[in-house]
C-alpha cells in the first residue's frame, strides 16, 4: 500500500532539506510519530539508522529503518530493517517562485494474506492523515521561521 | 468418588502440553497481527499507553489484571501492542490457564507464545531473556462480576512476586479496563465449582454465570462468547526494581501489597476517565 501527500513550502529546498534531515525534528513535526531515535554513531546521511514508531489505530507500528538515499536537497529515502515492511521517501523539487514542492511517500505491507491487504487498506486513511498533518506542520514551521526572520 | 476425581484430574493434566519455548513462531505472529490490529483498532477501539516504559531489552515480568471472562480481550490487545512496538522478533510469552492450552481449537496459541501458567515455565522463559506476561488473578479475576470492574483482584496469589525476586528481573504492572463490560458478568459461581469439585478436576475455582452473546444466560463460558465492543484501555506503568525499592531481601507480602495498591490507583484513574459503559 502506498500513501502519498504533497505540499508547497515558501522556502528554498535547502532549508526544507536541513529540516527534514535532522532526526531531532521528527517527533515534533511528524504526526503520529511517538519515537524517532538515532541508532548507532551515524546521525544523518545514507546508512543512518533510526528506531521509529508511528501510532496507527491501536498499535505503535514501525521498527528499525535505514536511510538508503541521501541526495541533498532532492531525495531522502529509507527502508525497514525490522518491524513492518516499509519504504519512505521525501522528494523536494524547486519552484520558479523560490519555494519547494514537497512530496512525502510511505509504502508499507502487512503479512497475513487477504487480511493483511485489508489491514493495509484500513490503515491507509490513518497513515495518510498523519502524513498530511505532518506536511502542514512542516510548512507552518518553516514559513513561520521565515516570517520571524523577515520581521526581525 | 475421590478415585474418579483423581482419574479425571490426571486426564485433564495429561492433555496440558509441556512448555516448549521453541514453539513460538515470529512469522505466525507476523501473519496474525493484521486481523488482531483490525479487531483491536475498530472493534475494541483499544488504546495502549506507556509501552516505552518497558525495558527495551532483557527479561521482564509483566503483571496484568485480567478481564472479560474466557474471551478476555486484554491479552490479545497487549500481545498485538507489544509485538508491533518491539517487533515480533523479541521473545514474549503469555502464561495461560492449563485448560486454555488443553483445548484443541486454541492449540495454535502456543505459536503466539502462550505457555501453561506455572512458576517453572515462567522461570524457564525469563531465563532465556524473554518478556513474560502473567495474570495472577487468572480465572478468579476475569470472571468477577461486572460491577467489580474497577477492582484489582489477585486473590492473594503472590507467586509472581517470588518469581521476580528469584530471577532478579524488573516487574512492570500493566493495568487494563473495559474487559468486564464485554458481557454482563453476574457471578463467579465459585460455590457451584466447589460443589462439582472442578477445583480438583481441572484447577477451576469458578463456574461463571453471565449474560453474554449469543447464548443469553451463559454458564461456565466454556465455549466462549461474542464480546461486546467495549472500549479497552491499557496502561503500562513504571517498572519496579524490587531490590532497589524494597531492599536486598524483599518481603513478598510488602511487595504484593505495594504492587496491588499502585495498580489499583492506576485502575481508579482509568475508571474516572470512562463516561459510559461499553462506549468508554
Amino acid at each position: 500500500m502506498r500513501v502519498e501527500q504533497h505540499t508547497r513550502v515558501a522556502a528554498p529546498p535547502e532549508r526544507v532539506w536541513d529540516f527534514i534531515s535532522e532526526p531531532l525534528n521528527y517527533e515534533h513535526f511528524m504526526a503520529g510519530i511517538t519515537r524517532w531515535d538515532v541508532q548507532g554513531e551515524q546521525r544523518t546521511g545514507a546508512g543512518a539508522r533510526y528506531a521509529m514508531r508511528m501510532k496507527v489505530g491501536s498499535a505503535e507500528v514501525g521498527g528499525l529503518i535505514e536511510v538508503v538515499e541521501f541526495d541533498r536537497p532532492h531525495d531522502l529515502a529509507w527502508t525497514s530493517i525490522t518491524g513492518i515492511d516499509q519504504r519512505g521517501r521525501w522528494r523536494l523539487r524547486p519552484r520558479a517562485d523560490g519555494g519547494t514542492d514537497v512530496t512525502l511517500r510511505l509504502s508499507y505491507h502487512a503479512e497475513g494474506g487477504l487480511l493483511g491487504v485489508l489491514a493495509d487498506r484500513f490503515a491507509a486513511p490513518i497513515v495518510g492523515g498523519n502524513l498530511k498533518r505532518s506536511l502542514a506542520e512542516l510548512k507552518r514551521t518553516l514559513e513561520r521561521q521565515d516570517a520571524v526572520i523577515a520581521a526581525g | 468418588m475421590s478415585g474418579f476425581t483423581s482419574l479425571v484430574a490426571d486426564q485433564v493434566q495429561g492433555r496440558v502440553p509441556p512448555a516448549d519455548l521453541h514453539e513460538r513462531d515470529p512469522d505466525f505472529l507476523r501473519d496474525n497481527l493484521p486481523w488482531l490490529w483490525m479487531l483491536a483498532s475498530f472493534y475494541f477501539r483499544a488504546e495502549v499507553r506507556g509501552l516505552g516504559r518497558i525495558p527495551a531489552q532483557g527479561p521482564v515480568l509483566l503483571v496484568g489484571n485480567h478481564s472479560g471472562g474466557n474471551m478476555a480481550p486484554d491479552t490479545f490487545i497487549f500481545t498485538l501492542a507489544f509485538s508491533t512496538f518491539f517487533g515480533v522478533e523479541r521473545r514474549f510469552y503469555q502464561l495461560a490457564h492449563n485448560l486454555v492450552l488443553a483445548y484443541p481449537p486454541l492449540a495454535r496459541l502456543r505459536k503466539g507464545g502462550t505457555i501453561a501458567a506455572s512458576p517453572e515455565n515462567a522461570a524457564k522463559a525469563l531465563d532465556t531473556g524473554a518478556a513474560v506476561l502473567v495474570y495472577p488473578g487468572g480465572d478468579w479475576e476475569t470472571h468477577r462480576p461486572s460491577w467489580e470492574s474497577g477492582r484489582i483482584t489477585f486473590a492473594g496469589r503472590k507467586g509472581f512476586i517470588r518469581l521476580a525476586i528469584d530471577r532478579n528481573v524488573p516487574l512492570v504492572p500493566v493495568v487494563s479496563i473495559g474487559g468486564q463490560e464485554t458481557a454482563l458478568f453476574l457471578s463467579r459461581g465459585d460455590r457451584l465449582a466447589r460443589a462439582l469439585r472442578l477445583d480438583r478436576l481441572a484447577r477451576l475455582k469458578v463456574l461463571p454465570i453471565s449474560l453474554a452473546l449469543p447464548w443469553g444466560l451463559n454458564v461456565g463460558d466454556m465455549l466462549g462468547h461474542i464480546p461486546l465492543p467495549a472500549k479497552i484501555t491499557i496502561q503500562v506503568m513504571e517498572p519496579l526494581d524490587l531490590r532497589r525499592e524494597f531492599g536486598p531481601d524483599p518481603h513478598v507480602d510488602d511487595v504484593y501489597d505495594e504492587v496491588v495498591a499502585r495498580m489499583q490507583r492506576t485502575l481508579d484513574a482509568l475508571a474516572a476517565e470512562r463516561r459510559l459503559p461499553v462506549i468508554g
